[in-house]
């Protein structure tokens, strides 16, 4: 433990001057990221990175919090957030020597009777202006209205469910693309690139999986012919894919994890199947790629992430402080604590002046363009397809 | 909810400020939530009986370790999911220290492969084994020394089943090992259609070979007459001059071994199944693999093994793939509704007073 | 230590009822002013909320005292016990949700008894073709059950799985200056309505205890046959047991599900189950304050220690073995008069306080599931008819 901190705090050095020298202005570029041609990614050069410009000033003790699972059963995902998130933070006080930030973390848990307790501490501790999380959808909508109570600034990197913004909750931001953007987009190009007039729907059993699921299947309409549920934490699959060998679709959609994802696509190629698979963002996953062996290849995935050539940076930065490359949606939690950091480097010193700040806040981040609505839903969401090549996923194209 | 959230506190018996409309499930669900899917099951009927058979033999493998400490202790032994996990891990670790790279397929000669894999099922026999005699020694020694009673032995398997997993993820992360396959899966021939791959033979084969050298040991050897009596009376076992500490260690270390054959076969089938959560689920089946098939039973926990995973895959094909484990569950509730003491009933155990 | 504690029953014991009952006056008040005290050491903030904790505390020891019922009274061990504070939580939800097929929006307090009813009657389907098997078949058939009612909130589309519903009933009420008394963030109403139905359970059980009802239980733990033999009809009272114990389990969830405000089929897994269990045995299965002080432990310590999250569940596991290694009973370890004047019977016999110690002379006095007869330093804790189910 000990040893991987000295580790962290080494490497942080060596990537926070990576970030200096490679950043001069961030806040000023507003060009319009949006319209990349297809298989060339933009890069985000003005992408607004937690460093700043050096000059923020904040009263001591000012905080952020993290609300999310850190241990426990579905902790990997909870950490891959945190700890991008503990990144931004320290990037941010090593650049910012007059704003020195503190990441506050409450584990939820990940569940919602465990995710109240913690929360309310947040909301009970006047220091912490702002929140990054909850990672899960069903969490969120557990302590959501106790949030929007509270007036407290929320930016969910990762919690995608549609009906999350439909609450009425001002406080809540969505860090990425909801499942109402991305389904209908991946049906527009399964049924239009793919020309699949067949169509079989996998899904897990998570609130993630049957949401997109859903989406996916309405826009499909009565191409979607199939419809297979599968469990979380499930491995063998033979029966499933019984059931899909039956119905020969032309294209097969996974709703889910890439934990469940590798092992049901290699099962599925070894029994034969060679369909054109398909998966969301929760399957775009490095882990995917490996778990599935060389399984994997051909294997379609939509994010509604812009492709992440362009961070090299950060990705260097996150291996060397945590040891591994970063995971689904650690991106986004950076780029969510940035926001939060560049209010806070203006002074803002109250809940309310934050909550103002994301509300009008219209910045590139390392991921997206961020500028939401009036619901907390981002205005621009790009979809983007990749593939897997080999041992890599590599960009496609704008969907 | 319309009114202004900044000064809204929530009152949750205030009807009026509720849009049902804005909450409503914007999803939605055209299809039934159960099937009744005769014709995929008789359709599939083949492909799931040889699936059920090679992935229940794991299971059944898991269950005889269950039904070992359970005929002579009496005690569900919660931790063994956790000691099947260290097996795993022990496979997966000599492929690493073999040289294999997760994700790459290695190109090897069979023989060369084979070996791996011998080698590989020996490390997690004996990692595994061992590991059980620790966790006797470690954790459930003490409690007999001190005449504990049954429950305490239960909430220490279940404290021992949480420290090897937490140990676990501490040291190995909490996501799956990449993926390290050596044979991958190919038909050899079909039964009616349904392919047979390499994979099942050797697994079925060998787990049935696996069973018959552990019914062999506890039912005509020495040792094995030792664990029988010890079984039946520990009391005058003792007396006869059965030395009844021993006879418990070596019930564990059987127990561990097969869990470590186990663990070979299950990585092979499921690449992915280097996890630190991986045993929990696998663990509830083999153990109800073993009490349908009446547990304290050998053949039993072969049996139950065996008609729990081909259950699943025909109740998977009928009613879809989420009911799965409900299936597993309601087949079990069934059974001991029927007959109490499980399809073949206890035998390694004494009928109960 | 132990002769301490010893001293400390017979003084106890000694006592009238209502001499008891004035002495524990001091202690509910304590326990009633905890969360506003906020005692520095004690509190689990900032990790969590206070009142938050004491009463996800609360409602395991509610959870606990349940269990207990049905482990400790009646000696059936039931891993499933989760099952029916899910029960419990559903009712709530599909009564009050705006989600709910229903569509209807009952108040707490109307759901509460709804809910018990419910409860109550899961216990009797699932106990009736089940009570008759013994031992460790009923622990996997609970534990099954268990599964089965979680397994259902994910597949069966009206109860939305994952989704879970949204805002459901708190009791109503507001405090003078406008704001709820009973709210998600706010517990302390949650903590004191928690704590106030402990006692009044614990009330219901004590005398539930001293009735024939109680004595019956006790039979059917110590010996199932003996039991029969003497007429105890042992398996109606089986199903009592299940049926009062999934009642006090339904009650809890709706507590739970009314301060959360929000159910979703998280949190319903054996693991879980298994906590529950592990509430009742630290404490001391049988003791009624034994279980509420396990409870209290097994949901305070997670929450209070944050200290290094990664390392939490380690331990409290190695917490659980070195517990069990060192007493194996349970911190209090059960205390059970089978007659209900048993106390003056005894001290009327044997002189004040020199038998009525824990570790007495009624044959319950023993820890459950110690071995009887035989030989001590023998399988004990393997016997086949040990008394733990």
């Amino acid at each position: 433990m000990i040893r991987r901190r000295l580790a962290a705090a080494g490497a942080l050095v060596a990537a926070v001057a990576l970030v200096l020298s490679g950043c001069a202005n961030q806040e000023g570029g507003q060009q319009q990221g949006g319209g990349p041609q297809a298989g060339a990614p933009a890069q985000p050069t003005d992408a607004v990175l937690p460093a700043g410009n050096g000059q923020g000033r904040c009263a001591p003790g000012t905080s952020i919090g993290y609300a999310g699972t850190i241990a426990g059963q579905n902790a990997a995902l909870g950490i891959a957030i945190v700890n991008a998130a503990q990144l931004a933070v320290d990037q941010h006080n090593q650049a910012n020597p007059n704003c020195q930030v503190t990441l506050v973390r409450a584990d939820t848990g990940g569940t919602p009777d465990t995710a109240t307790g913690p929360v309310t501490a947040l909301i009970n501790n006047p220091q912490v202006l702002g929140i990054v999380g909850l990672p899960f959808s069903g969490e969120s909508r557990a302590v959501g209205p106790a949030l929007n109570a509270a007036g407290i600034v929320n930016i969910t990197p990762s919690a995608t469910n549609p009906g999350l913004t439909q609450n009425g909750w001002t406080n809540f931001f969505r860090g990425l693309g909801n499942d109402a953007v991305q389904g209908p987009a991946i049906a527009r190009y399964i049924q239009q690139r793919l020309n699949a007039q067949k169509v079989c729907v996998i899904k897990d059993d998570s609130d993630y999986g049957i949401g997109l699921a859903g989406t996916v299947t309405q826009a499909l309409g009565p191409a979607a012919s199939c419809q297979v549920d599968v469990k979380t934490n499930q491995r063998e699959f033979s029966a499933v894919i019984g059931q899909v060998q039956q119905q020969a679709p032309q294209a097969i959609f996974y709703s889910g994890y890439y934990q469940e994802a590798a092992p049901l696509i290699q099962q599925l190629r070894d029994a034969g199947v060679q369909t054109t698979f398909i998966g969301p963002d929760g399957v775009k996953d490095e882990q995917y790629v490996v778990n599935a062996a060389g399984s994997a290849d051909g294997t379609l995935l939509s994010c509604p992430c812009v492709p992440q050539e362009g961070f090299t940076d950060f990705t260097n930065a996150y291996r060397q402080a945590f040891g591994v490359p970063p995971q689904t949606y650690s991106a986004e939690s950076y780029d969510a604590t940035t926001i939060l950091l560049r209010g806070l480097d203006q002074g803002i010193a109250d809940r309310a002046g934050l909550l103002n700040h994301v509300r009008n806040y219209n910045g590139q981040g390392l991921t997206k363009r961020f500028q939401w609505g009036p619901t907390g839903e981002l205005t621009n969401t790009p979809v983007w397809m990749y593939r897997v090549q080999g041992n890599t996923i590599v960009t496609d194209t704008q969907i | 909810m319309p009114d202004a959230p900044g000064e809204r506190v929530i009152s949750v018996l205030d009807l009026a400020a509720l849009d049902p409309a804005a909450l409503a499930p914007l999803v939605v669900h055209a299809e039934p939530w159960i099937n009744f899917d005769v014709g995929l099951l008789v359709d599939r009927f083949w492909a799931n009986t040889i699936n059920g058979l090679a992935y229940g033999s794991v299971y059944a493998l898991i269950a005889l370790g269950y039904t070992l400490v359970y005929g002579v202790l009496q005690l569900i032994n919660f931790a063994h999911s956790e000691i099947f996990v260290i097996g795993v891990f022990g496979v997966y670790l000599t492929f690493v220290a073999l040289g294999f790279e997760p994700g790459a397929i290695p190109n090897l000669p069979l023989a060369a492969i084979i070996l791996d894999l011998v080698l590989a099922g020996l490390v997690a026999m004996a990692v595994a084994g061992l590991a059980a005699i620790g966790l006797e020694r470690v954790a459930y020694r003490p409690l007999r020394r001190r005449n504990a009673p049954r429950l305490a032995f239960l909430i220490t398997a279940i404290g021992a089943s949480f420290v090897i997993q937490q140990v676990i993820r501490i040291w190995r992360g909490s996501n799956p090992e990449g993926t390290i396959r050596l044979l991958p899966p190919s038909p050899v021939f079909s039964i009616f259609g349904a392919p047979v791959t390499n994979l099942q033979i050797v697994i079925i084969l060998a787990s049935i070979a696996m069973f018959v050298v552990t019914d062999r040991f506890v039912n005509g050897s020495r040792l094995g007459r030792g664990i029988r009596a010890v079984a039946q009376d520990p009391a005058t076992a003792t007396l006869m001059g059965v030395n009844r500490e021993r006879v418990i260690t070596i019930t564990f270390l059987v127990g561990g071994v097969l869990a470590g054959v186990a663990a070979l076969f299950y990585l092979m089938t499921i690449p992915q199944g280097a996890v630190y959560n991986g045993g929990f689920l696998l663990g509830i089946k083999a153990f109800t693999a073993a009490v349908l098939g009446g547990i304290g039973n050998l053949r039993g926990a072969l049996l139950g093994g065996l008609i729990l995973g081909v259950a699943e895959n025909y109740g998977q094909s009928l009613f879809g793939g989420d009911w799965r484990d409900v299936v597993a569950f309601v087949l079990l509730v069934l059974v001991l509704m029927f007959r109490p003491t499980g399809i073949l009933g206890e035998s390694l155990a004494r009928s109960r007073a | 230590m132990r002769q301490r504690m010893a001293d400390l029953s017979t003084f106890w014991n000694a006592r009238s009822r209502p001499q008891q009952w004035v002495m524990l006056i001091p202690v509910v008040a304590f326990l009633f002013a905890l969360p506003v005290l906020n005692p520095p050491i004690i509190t689990t903030e900032p990790a969590t909320d206070f009142p938050i904790a004491l009463f996800s505390a609360a409602v395991l020891a509610l959870i606990a005292i349940g269990l207990n019922v049905v482990i400790g009274q009646a000696g059936l061990l039931d891993l499933g016990y989760v099952g029916f504070f899910a029960i419990g939580a559903y009712s709530a939800a599909l009564l009050s949700s705006p989600d709910s097929v229903l569509g209807i929006r009952l108040s707490w307090i109307a759901i509460v008894p709804i809910a018990m009813v419910a409860t109550m009657i899961s216990g009797v389907i699932l106990g009736t073709p089940t009570l008759r098997l013994r031992g460790d078949y009923l622990a996997i058939v609970t534990l099954g059950f268990g599964e089965i009612v979680r397994l259902l909130a994910d597949n069966v589309e009206p109860l939305r799985g994952n989704r879970g519903f949204q805002d459901i009933a708190r009791p109503g009420g507001t405090y003078p200056d406008g704001s709820p008394i009973f709210a998600q963030t706010d517990a302390l109403g949650f903590y004191w309505l928690a704590v106030t139905i402990i006692i009044i359970v614990l009330m219901f059980m004590g005398n539930l205890e001293r009735s024939r009802v109680g004595r019956a239980w006790i039979a059917v733990r110590e010996d199932e046959d003996a039991a029969e033999l003497t007429g105890v009809p042992t398996y109606k009272f089986k199903i009592w047991a299940f049926a009062i114990g999934a009642a006090v389990g339904g009650l809890s969830g709706t507590l739970f599900a009314a301060q959360v405000g929000y159910v979703n089929n998280q949190r319903f897994d054996v693991t879980t189950s298994i906590l529950y269990l592990a509430a009742v045995v630290l404490g001391g299965s049988g003791n009624k304050v034994g279980v509420i002080v396990g409870a209290f432990l097994v949901s305070y310590i997670p929450d209070r220690f944050q200290f290094e999250p990664q390392y939490r569940f380690l331990v409290f596991g190695l917490a659980l073995i070195i517990l069990m290694a060192f007493r194996p009973q349970g911190l209090l370890g059960m205390r059970q008069h089978l007659l209900t004047y048993g106390r003056q019977a005894y001290a009327r016999l044997f002189g004040a306080g020199t038998a009525v110690a824990p570790s007495g002379m009624t044959p319950s006095t023993r820890p459950a599931g110690d071995m009887p007869e035989v030989t001590p330093d023998d399988h004990a804790g393997t016997s086949p008819r040990g008394g733990g189910e």
